[in-house]
């Protein structure tokens, strides 16, 4: 299986998209290459905000220009939008609901700067956050299309964004919409919900885990808040054996608790696997030694079905090995952690 | 264009000062508590701001504080502000941004004084299902940032300045802050940035009365020098005396080209020196006997005189 490559799909889409958009302004906080955001600012000077490394001012600042009828998107690491300056963004941005756009960058284990850059609680701090929409992205389809879900609302939104080099995965004209699942799959042995880069990683096993049998009805999730859509209690109701989230975030707060959210609310007892981080911080690393040192991989799928079903499926290390291994030396490469 | 000192009547301005302070007392011995010292301190700088040194619209008629109306959602849901008792806005007229909250009695008595809350809206203080909180918030009349968290205004003032100078607005943001507020980092930050994008449309005046809620500042973290490191920021700084009027009005109008700040020193118990024997814990004035509250009473009594 191999997907189509699209280096820095934000970068240029995000340029057009803004042409017609004058009320679209970007702050940065000295990582504006980094965020692919460094042509925008070189083509609407007028337009982009430098706020140096001082995210809580820049949290204030946003809030002001919204509420003067400006869009900001801020666009920074993960951790520096949510971590760092929290208590303004939930003051300045999130209790007025201003339509502040909070694009961050490098989430999960995505970076191998350490602790210090991997968001791996982001959307468990958000998702409490009142009046907050949280986005994730999958592929370079919903990196471009993300920007239209996020523009329509009337109110704070954060993205978890990709850089880089991007698979292509879902359809160009399949656009991301806002609280919709997309189903990759259909069964009823297992209900398998994934989100962000864990998508792409789950369909490496997943024709592994169906040609021994196993039938998984597989839905990508984009938007982590709200959580409503009537999909996942479909599927997740549907499936007889187990059902499995897998998420490039803590299991604590994020997709995997938002769906145990909704089968304790719905009554549905099957039992639930949290792929994910398991309550520990990460440290500076490849993306792909962590995915294994952490259990985000694969082969942690194809365990995850193994228990569920309680019995050995005989996949191979190398037949899981066909991965996408990203180049950290590429040409493509943003150009700074 | 501001008010010239000419437009100015300053004699209004010692009668909006006093009043502030006969309505602060007033109410802290009708409750048995309140922010009675910011008032003492911040009376003339607000009666300078609210007296035509901010360049604010009037309503026709004093305007009645509305009930809660819930909390902002998404899709402009109860995003209005207490904005509307400076006037509304106009690409010409300057804005009021108060950064803390604490000083909501003190605002709301200022409010009352120039015409623009009602008169019996004290009486909504601190009631529940009310607007006029105790610790003001975006709803709350005269504010229109939620910032009971201090020093998160100056951002938020620096974002309406930018906008304001994008669309081409000749009026000015004001920002009136606490001097504990220069403890906080994002103060700096925000000090910074104004520098950086040379927002001459930008002030602030602050009421440095070097007290807060542990006691004397230099107690509990010095700030100063704290015209000097404004200063350095790249603002035009004025350390002035805070019951000056004359001495604010004319460093509002002076000639510059930077953000500019308005350091003005207080004194905490101003128009009160009864508080003083309470000093140097003077954030919260509670009465701690009867005795203790005729004694006030006759202060009372003495400033309606």
């Amino acid at each position: 299986m191999s997907y189509e490559i699209v280096a820095r799909p934000h970068q240029e889409n995000f340029i057009a998209w803004s042409k017609d958009k004058p009320d679209v302004v970007v702050l940065s906080a000295d990582l504006t290459n980094s965020c692919e955001v460094g042509v925008w600012r070189d083509t609407y000077p007028d337009r982009f905000f430098s706020m140096g490394m001082a995210e809580q001012n820049m949290l204030g600042v946003a809030a002001g220009m919204a509420r003067e009828g400006l869009e900001p998107w801020l666009h920074t690491f993960s951790v520096f939008l949510y971590r760092r300056p929290l208590d303004q963004l939930q003051m300045s941005v999130a209790y007025p609901a201003l339509p502040v756009r909070l694009v961050g960058f490098l989430p999960g284990i995505m970076t191998p700067g350490g602790v210090t850059h991997q968001a791996i609680e982001d959307i468990a701090v958000l998702r409490a956050v009142p009046n907050m929409t949280v986005l994730e992205v999958g592929d370079a389809t919903e990196v471009e299309s993300v920007i239209d879900v996020a523009h329509a609302i009337d109110g704070p939104v954060y993205i978890r964004q990709l850089r880089g080099e991007v698979s292509r995965i879902f359809p160009r004209d399949e656009p991301m919409v806002l609280n919709r699942a997309r189903r990759l799959s259909t069964g009823d042995d297992i209900s398998l919900v994934t989100s962000g880069i864990m998508t792409e990683e789950a369909l490496r096993a997943l024709p592994l885990i169906t040609e021994r049998g196993v039938s998984v009805d597989h839905l990508h999730v984009s938007t982590l808040k709200p959580f409503s859509d009537p999909q996942v209690v479909e599927s997740v109701s549907r499936a007889r054996r187990a059902v499995i989230t897998m998420e490039n975030h803590s299991i604590v707060g994020g997709l995997g608790s938002a769906v145990a959210e909704v089968m304790a609310e719905n009554a549905v007892a099957t039992p639930l696997r949290r792929i994910g981080i398991k309550d520990t911080y990460a440290h500076g690393a490849s993306q792909k030694y962590l995915m294994a040192e952490l259990g985000l991989d694969a082969r942690s799928l194809v365990s995850a079905v193994e228990e569920a079903l309680g019995k050995p499926l005989h996949i191979s290390d190398e037949e899981l090995s066909e991965a996408r291994v990203i180049d950290v030396h590429s040409t493509a490469k943003a150009e700074a952690l | 264009m501001g008010p010239t000192d000419s437009a100015i009547d300053i004699s209004r301005i010692h009668d909006i000062a006093a009043g502030i302070r006969r309505r602060v007392l007033d109410h802290t011995l009708n409750n048995n508590g309140g922010y009675m010292s910011q008032a003492c301190s911040s009376a003339e700088l607000l009666g300078c701001l609210y007296g035509g040194v901010a360049d604010l619209p009037v309503p026709e008629a004093p305007l009645l504080p509305p009930s809660f109306p819930g909390t902002p959602a998404p899709g402009g849901v109860n995003r209005n502000t207490g904005a509307v008792f400076h006037g509304g806005r106009s690409p010409h007229h300057d804005r009021l941004v108060v950064s803390p909250a604490h000083y909501a009695l003190v605002v709301y008595a200022a409010l009352i004084e120039t015409g623009r809350l009602d008169e019996d809206a004290l009486a909504d203080f601190n009631k529940d299902g009310s607007t006029v909180e105790m610790i003001g918030a975006e709803h709350s009349p005269g504010f229109e940032t939620t910032t009971g968290s201090l020093a998160q205004a100056l951002s938020q003032s620096i974002g309406i300045a930018l906008a304001r100078r994008t669309r081409g607005e000749s009026g000015k943001t004001w920002v009136f802050m606490s001097d504990g507020e220069f403890q906080e980092g994002q103060t700096w930050e925000a000090l910074q940035a104004a520098s950086h994008y040379s927002l001459d449309s930008l002030r602030i005046i602050v009421d440095v009365n070097q007290a807060q809620c542990d006691g004397p500042m230099d107690s509990v973290m010095s700030i100063e020098p704290l015209a000097e490191k404004i200063s350095a920021f790249g603002w035009d700084v004025h350390k002035l005396d805070g019951h000056d009027v004359e001495g604010i009005i004319a460093a509002s109008n002076a000639q510059g080209s930077k953000p500019r700040a308005l350091l003005c020193y207080t004194d905490p118990v101003r128009g009160l020196p009864l508080m003083q024997e309470r000093a140097p814990v003077l954030h919260y004035l509670r009465f701690k006997s009867e005795d203790e509250r005729a004694r006030y009473q006759q202060a009372y009594q003495e400033m309606v005189k």
